[in-house]
């Protein structure tokens, strides 16, 4: 059974137009820490409208699914977004077990981009490649531990419908368990969408690289989509972590503008990680993966009282 | 209340499984200090509003000990034996991390099924009591660095600490003083020991599986 919310379309409209601001305001915030003044947090937008007029270029070696690869990871993306719900107004779409097909649409947008960057031959980004799917494979159950967890608990299978029982009450009951999925799922939102301590969104440095590394061979309007891409998985996976903070049931009036602005503290907050840590050697990162895994299963033992 | 008694028994969950996890002596030494500090709180957490004056002193002189006093030892030896400031494990971290999350199974399972006198405040209290002595049991025989063992020893001692929480009407405030007392009296003897022994003779480094080898 499939609920159709046409309420929905509102959220994703929101996130089309506002998820590269998130991406300004992690820049501006790391700017301030480091005493500059920075670029304008509509920066990203300039930077896409700059890329989308310019013309691509293909290597020889390449086939088209290198061309494939920033279509149907934008196309998935977008698709994902219509089953996430924002501050507890429902989803555009949702039924029992969305929330495997989202993580799995997100599974999908990696692995074109992982494809794409294996089809240009360059071992440089073979070894992206690699270490991406490492890691993501070790980001991948604590976000199906914390949602299964969620679900049980609220006695819903849908995202929209998990995200609308968690309110109040359950954070009197279930504070604590409550409080450790949100760290875990905080910790699995930096790993994902590559940044410190697990990778550097800045950095050109070829030994340090893990996403970057994988799309430097796109140009123009195919690399704008795979950065557009990027910033509205920022905003989905944002959302997920704001979803559990704040209440459901508000009015709409109040719960959009508080989502976005709870999304915009979330960007302070990663800006302020970014500027102070420094970012962790590759052998710590699944440690620091499996340290997310932890508190879920923490929290599993919390929650199964 | 018991969000905050269950909050405080989280954050001594976390602080053992930080300390299985990390390789920094410091990080040991600071998290081995929350932990005594929230130990500490864990007697405001009452039902019954503020406690006795006994009990208060008691929280309060844990906080003294275990947050202020332990640590500075500890670094001080640190710096002055100049010992190595990475654990050196013979179970690896993450390793050490998933035994960890084994062993917090176990311990709610056993927790569940232990008969207690009195009424247990929370349910996690027990649990979390046992996890905390398999943690320090735990460090003391997977971590090399001799300093780790006076650790493992003091969260070892938390956990015992924590059941004495749990069963908080029937143990006396004497017991719990001259609980705190030994430990005292232990962790100075064995800092100064360690000290002496390293000055003594200079190439062990603290390397507990060298110790054995002692001779007068």
């Amino acid at each position: 059974m499939v609920t159709v919310n046409f309420a929905g379309l509102v959220p994703i409209a929101l996130a089309l137009v506002m998820a590269p601001l998130l991406q300004g305001v992690i820049n501006r915030t790391k700017a301030f820490f480091a005493g500059r003044q920075g670029a304008p947090v509509w920066q990203p937008y300039f930077d896409l409208a700059r890329l989308l007029g310019k013309g691509a270029v293909y290597s020889r070696t390449t086939t088209w699914v290198f061309v494939a690869g920033p279509v149907v990871g934008l196309a998935s993306i977008l698709a994902a977004l219509t089953l996430m719900p924002l501050g507890g107004v429902g989803a555009f779409l949702a039924f029992s077990g969305d929330l495997v097909l989202m993580l799995y649409l997100l599974g999908l947008m990696r692995f074109v981009t992982v494809l794409a960057a294996l089809d240009t031959g360059s071992s440089f980004e073979g070894m992206g490649a690699s270490r991406e799917v490492t890691f993501a494979a070790l980001a991948e159950p604590p976000v199906f531990l914390t949602l299964a967890i969620l679900a049980q608990k609220t006695g819903a299978l849908s995202l929209s419908g998990i995200l609308a029982g968690i309110g109040p009450t359950l954070w009197v009951t279930a504070g604590p368990m409550l409080a450790l999925l949100t760290t875990a799922l905080f910790l699995v939102f930096l790993a994902e969408n590559a940044r410190i301590p697990v990778d550097d969104p800045t950095t050109h440095l070829e030994l340090t690289m893990i996403h970057e590394v994988m799309v430097l061979d796109h140009s123009g309007p195919d690399f704008a989509m795979i950065l557009y891409g990027a910033s509205l998985k920022l905003w989905l996976l944002g959302s997920l972590v704001v979803g559990l903070i704040l209440p459901a049931g508000l009015p709409w009036f109040v719960a959009w503008p508080a989502a976005v602005g709870a999304l915009i503290l979330l960007a302070i907050l990663t800006g302020v990680v970014e500027s102070t840590m420094a970012r962790l050697r590759m052998h710590k990162v699944p440690q620091f993966l499996i340290g997310a895994l932890i508190m879920t299963l923490l929290a599993l033992v919390l929650g199964a009282r | 209340m018991t969000m905050l008694l269950e909050g405080l028994l989280v954050l001594i969950v976390l602080t053992n499984l930080l300390m299985l996890g990390s390789s920094r002596l410091g990080v040991y030494i600071r998290a081995g200090a929350l932990q005594g500090v929230g130990l500490a709180f864990l007697f405001f957490t009452g039902e019954g509003g503020w406690p006795e004056v006994s009990i208060t002193v008691l929280a309060l002189v844990t906080m003294v000990v275990k947050g202020g006093v332990f640590p500075m030892l500890l670094f001080r030896t640190i710096r002055q034996a100049g010992v190595r400031r990475e654990v050196e494990p013979y179970v690896g971290f993450t390793a050490s991390l998933l035994i960890g999350v084994a062993a917090w199974g176990f311990a709610s399972w056993v927790g569940g099924r232990l008969p207690l006198p009195g009424v247990i405040r929370s349910d996690l209290l027990v649990p979390t009591a046992m996890f905390t002595i398999f943690t320090g049991l735990f460090l003391i025989v997977a971590r090399r660095n001799a300093i780790t063992q006076v650790l493992g020893y003091l969260v070892l001692e938390n956990g015992v600490f924590t059941f004495g929480v749990a069963l908080e009407t029937s143990t006396s405030f004497l017991v719990e003083m001259g609980i705190l007392l030994d430990i005292f009296v232990g962790v100075f003897v064995m800092v100064i020991t360690l000290f002496q022994i390293n000055r003594e003779i200079e190439e062990i480094h603290m390397d507990s599986s060298k110790l054995s080898a002692l001779k007068d």
